[in-house]
């Protein structure tokens, strides 16, 4: 696999200009001609599609949700930094590029991440234009807060709703394309292959989901915006239906797939109560400014919180990270908890859990200011658990929340597989191997307003314009493939429902492949999801026919893909033998116990390489060069 | 907690449809009512019969894709939450509960539980926007808002066009989801230029798909999950009655019908 991440030379602050300045375009009249495909409507897949549509390509746009204002960037609560420096603090797209660089622990790609920060203002002046409702001062100008441990205030906020005002501005853009004839919409449609012509991505097989209906659908290139993978774990921040299966079926036709094991788990968020349970939902990070977080210094203490006298309470990471205290990054708070957890400490009905307590904030600011700060959270967490934080401290645990692996895709977002773009959570190039907060929003929307309508418009220019139609017949064979795959799945014939082989996949890769990992039990993991892939293929049981509405032979098709996700996540874990950001390796710490990065031998992004059913997928490297930054040792004690 | 369910089972949108009773005994009151629907589920299926079909994805409040009638109320009995956030520990042991999909013209049943809302999304194409091109914004910071506008606009931006204003509505109005849009963007100056011609072309796309009128029984409220202000309402009535006056009278030109 040739991995060319062509990234324009010249020094790193101009290099984004430099590429603009000499681009290729494509006529209006040309533009016209050309089909684009984009499969996801989040913030990048709606982005992507509107802008191209103003631009004049005809775009097919692509959603399983009923309305593309569905789509799961709509749950983001905290907000989206941009380098605005509207607080004069001394904020810079330099400091920007800087702290998402070390966030990521030194594995994300330079040019990519400079441009990210470079675009980070101009979206927050494009959101403001479509009328995005940001929080604002007195004086009418807008606010900013301050966000995951950052030392500047850059990131803007729609109450806890940024996510969801974002995408509703994105999602307003598209429909005034599809009100003008731009854009096709096809909502509550799935993609189910990825259609090569010559080596060039050509189209896409969807299944309608109301239906039944398998279509084929051609064009000149095709982008994947269809977010990330975390429901591999099943238990995890995501909607219901947020799958892999879109990036996964282009892996299997060559597309190389970029640090599959790097996940995050974000450490607020609501503990499982039972084997029912179905999500999780993530309390925004925001709460560790006020909260102190502890559990129980006596193991398997059952007393109710307030009966547990102060001198009794270990608030560990006050005590382990003096001078970060609560406020340590996300996968550091998340591997602490953990370790308590399985120390015994673990609070409420499962024992893993830990207090996120308000009283001394309560104590110290008065009730009605923590109802000002946090109130809307203090009611979510109450609805659910049905407990009142303003009484008793709220119980959290971690759960994951994004994935920072993708398909790999070069500086122009294309993947190693000719004329297949992808965007946001779905690729893996800006945020290394642990993600900030506020900054997944940027990277969406930054890759689909400001980049791809640049880079997809120098693809096509270099591309002979030849018309394709969905009677060739590779789209023909790949209806086919579809069809049979579909009758194989329906046709298992078991007793047990997907459900339950879901849960289990989730539980063998949180348990082996979560917050810590190890040699041993990585091996095992994969013996495991091996045999539990087999039973599935076995004894699965779908009801009903693939003529209709159907939802379980759509979550049917989406673990099916999981399984076999599940394995690359497992052997590129056990592939990369160092621990970073949010992948913790036991054997490679420091004798602090924190991640011990190896710069010598792991300072690359692992791509995957699909080498056939049932073989070892090859594991290629793109070295990551770092000319701008030193590279050092996150420390927070 | 056991409860006996009472829900209507449709198979396509030609099915007549009906109510089918269920007993489930093993739910718990800290399940989300989804996951008591999931156990249901996994139950039918294990007994070789077709699960009931409803929409869900975010259940965490903001996606907006659920909502079920529950014992006659959009959403259920709790105030201000959607489906997937309420919980059994607001039922009673023993209780019997009624489940339905949204009811109404413009929302057609395509299966048990699931309608077809794609009647939002074409509103929405007749100006739920303000046209403006990648690009072409000025400095966000450019046009200062005061910020008590800026909050009555996020009041109305927060709208999760779930319908349930629309089946709780006698009329099967979608007035408090138009008005929420048309307030959202006609509250900031940045929706000033296109404001009269989304308020007229909005409530003639709302006729046309087969809505019906505000008589103001104020149930949309009630219902709305995200606790959107009916206030909303009067402004969209005043931005409509304003911009059918007088919409292109500065031209001269003639009044719009």
């Amino acid at each position: 696999m040739k991995l060319d991440a062509k990234i324009p030379a010249g020094p790193l602050t101009g290099k984004w200009e430099s590429y603009l300045d000499h681009i290729a375009l494509v006529s209006p009249a040309n533009k016209r001609k050309r089909k684009i495909i984009v499969v996801g409507t989040g913030l990048a897949g709606a982005s992507a599609a509107a802008t191209l549509g103003e631009l004049g390509y005809k775009v097919l746009a692509f959603c399983y949700q009923d309305s593309a204002r569905r789509a799961h960037s709509i749950a983001a609560q905290g907000g989206i930094n941009a380098a605005k420096n509207y607080q004069n603090d001394g904020d810079s797209v330099w400091r920007l590029f800087y702290d998402t660089i070390k966030g990521g622990d030194f594995r994300a790609r330079e040019a990519n991440v400079y441009r990210l920060a470079e675009i980070s203002n101009q979206i927050i002046d494009q959101c403001v234009a479509q009328g995005v409702p940001f929080a604002r001062e007195y004086g009418g100008v807008l606010a900013n807060r301050s966000f995951g441990g950052a030392q500047v205030s850059r990131t803007f906020y729609a109450r806890g709703q940024t996510g969801q005002q974002l995408l509703l501005g994105a999602y307003s853009a598209l429909t005034r394309q599809v009100a003008l004839g731009q854009v096709e919409m096809y909502p509550k449609t799935e993609m189910l292959e990825l259609v090569l012509v010559d080596g060039r991505a050509r189209g896409i097989v969807t299944r309608n989901l109301e239906t039944g209906k398998i279509e084929s659908h051609a064009a000149d290139a095709v982008i994947l915006a269809s977010g990330g993978y975390g429901n591999v774990y099943y238990l995890s921040t995501n909607a219901k239906g947020c799958n892999t299966t879109a990036i996964w079926r282009a892996y299997k036709k060559g597309a190389g797939f970029a640090n599959p094991s790097f996940v995050q788990i974000h450490p607020t968020c609501i503990p499982k109560t039972g084997d029912y349970q179905s999500k999780l939902t993530l309390m925004s990070e925001s709460l560790r400014n006020d909260g102190r977080i502890w559990v129980p210094k006596k193991k398997n203490d059952k007393r109710p919180a307030n009966d547990i006298p102060e001198a009794e309470r270990d608030y560990y990471l006050e005590r382990l990270y003096p001078s970060f205290g609560n406020l340590v990054p996300r996968d550091v708070a998340s591997r602490a908890a953990k370790r308590m957890c399985d120390e015994g400490h673990g609070v409420g009905m499962t024992g893993l859990g830990v207090y996120l307590d308000f009283d001394d904030a309560i104590d110290r600011l008065g009730e009605q200011t923590v109802r000002e700060r946090y109130g809307n959270l203090f009611e979510m967490y109450e609805r659910i658990t049905g407990e009142d934080p303003y009484q008793v401290p709220m119980r959290i645990y971690p759960a994951i929340h994004y994935v920072m692996g993708g398909l790999w895709v070069d500086y122009n977002l294309m993947s190693t597989i000719d004329g297949l773009f992808v965007l946001g959570e779905a690729n893996f190039s800006d945020h290394g191997a642990n993600r900030l907060g506020a900054s997944a929003l940027m990277q969406g929307l930054a890759d689909g307003y400001f980049v791809i309508p640049y880079t997809l418009g120098q693809y096509l220019a270099g591309v002979a314009g030849d018309e394709i139609d969905t009677r060739h017949a590779a789209f023909t064979q790949a209806e086919k493939e579809v069809i049979e795959y579909q009758g194989k799945l329906l046709g298992i014939g078991g007793k047990q429902t997907v459900d339950t082989f879901h849960r289990r996949l989730g539980e063998i890769l949180w348990n082996n492949c979560g917050m810590s990992r190890e040699e041993k039990g990585l091996s095992e993991a994969i013996d495991k999801i091996k045999a539990l892939r087999d039973e599935f293929w076995s004894a699965l049981r779908i009801p009903g026919d693939g003529g209709q509405l159907n939802q379980e032979l759509e979550k049917a098709g989406r673990v099916a893909d999981f399984f076999e996700l599940a394995e690359l996540l497992a052997r590129d874990a056990l592939a990369r033998r160092e621990s970073c950001g949010g992948h913790f390796r036991e054997e490679f710490k420091t004798p602090e116990g924190e991640a011990l990065r190896d710069d010598e031998n792991f300072r690359h992004a692992a791509v995957w390489e699909y080498n056939g059913e049932d073989k070892e997928p090859i594991r290629n490297i793109e070295p990551l060069e770092f000319e701008n930054v030193e590279l050092t040792q996150r420390s927070y004690k | 907690m056991k409860l006996t369910l009472h829900i209507w089972r449709q198979k396509s949108r030609e099915d007549k449809g009906g109510f089918v009773t269920y007993r489930l005994d093993d739910s718990s009151p800290h399940m989300s009512f989804l996951e008591m629907l999931d156990v249901l589920n996994q139950q039918l299926i294990e007994q070789g019969k077709d699960p009931v079909a409803f929409e869900h994805d975010c259940r965490e409040g903001i996606c907006g894709a659920c909502g079920l009638v529950i014992n006659g109320y959009p959403h259920g009995p709790q105030e201000g939450t959607t489906t997937c956030q309420l919980h059994m520990r607001h039922f009673k042991d023993g209780q019997e509960i009624t489940i339905e999909p949204w009811r109404s013209k413009a929302f057609p049943v395509i299966k048990d539980l699931v309608v077809d809302r794609s009647a939002y999304d074409r509103l929405m194409q007749k100006g739920g926007y303000i046209s403006v091109r990648t690009g072409s914004g000025a400095d966000a910071n450019a046009i200062p808002i005061p910020k008590e506008k800026a909050e009555l606009a996020m009041d109305a931006a927060e709208c999760i066009g779930c319908g349930a204003c629309v089946a709780a509505c006698p009329n099967g109005a979608a007035m408090l989801f138009v008005s929420a849009k048309v307030s959202h963007l006609g509250l900031l100056p940045q929706g000033q230029p296109e404001r009269d011609a989304r308020a007229i072309q909005m409530v003639k796309k709302m006729q046309a798909e087969g809505f019906g009128a505000c008589t103001n029984y104020r149930e949309c409220e009630a219902v709305c999950p995200k606790n959107i202000s009916i206030n909303f309402i009067a402004r969209l009535n005043r931005d409509f009655l304003k911009a059918a006056l007088f919409c292109g009278s500065e031209k001269g030109g003639k009044r719009s019908k």
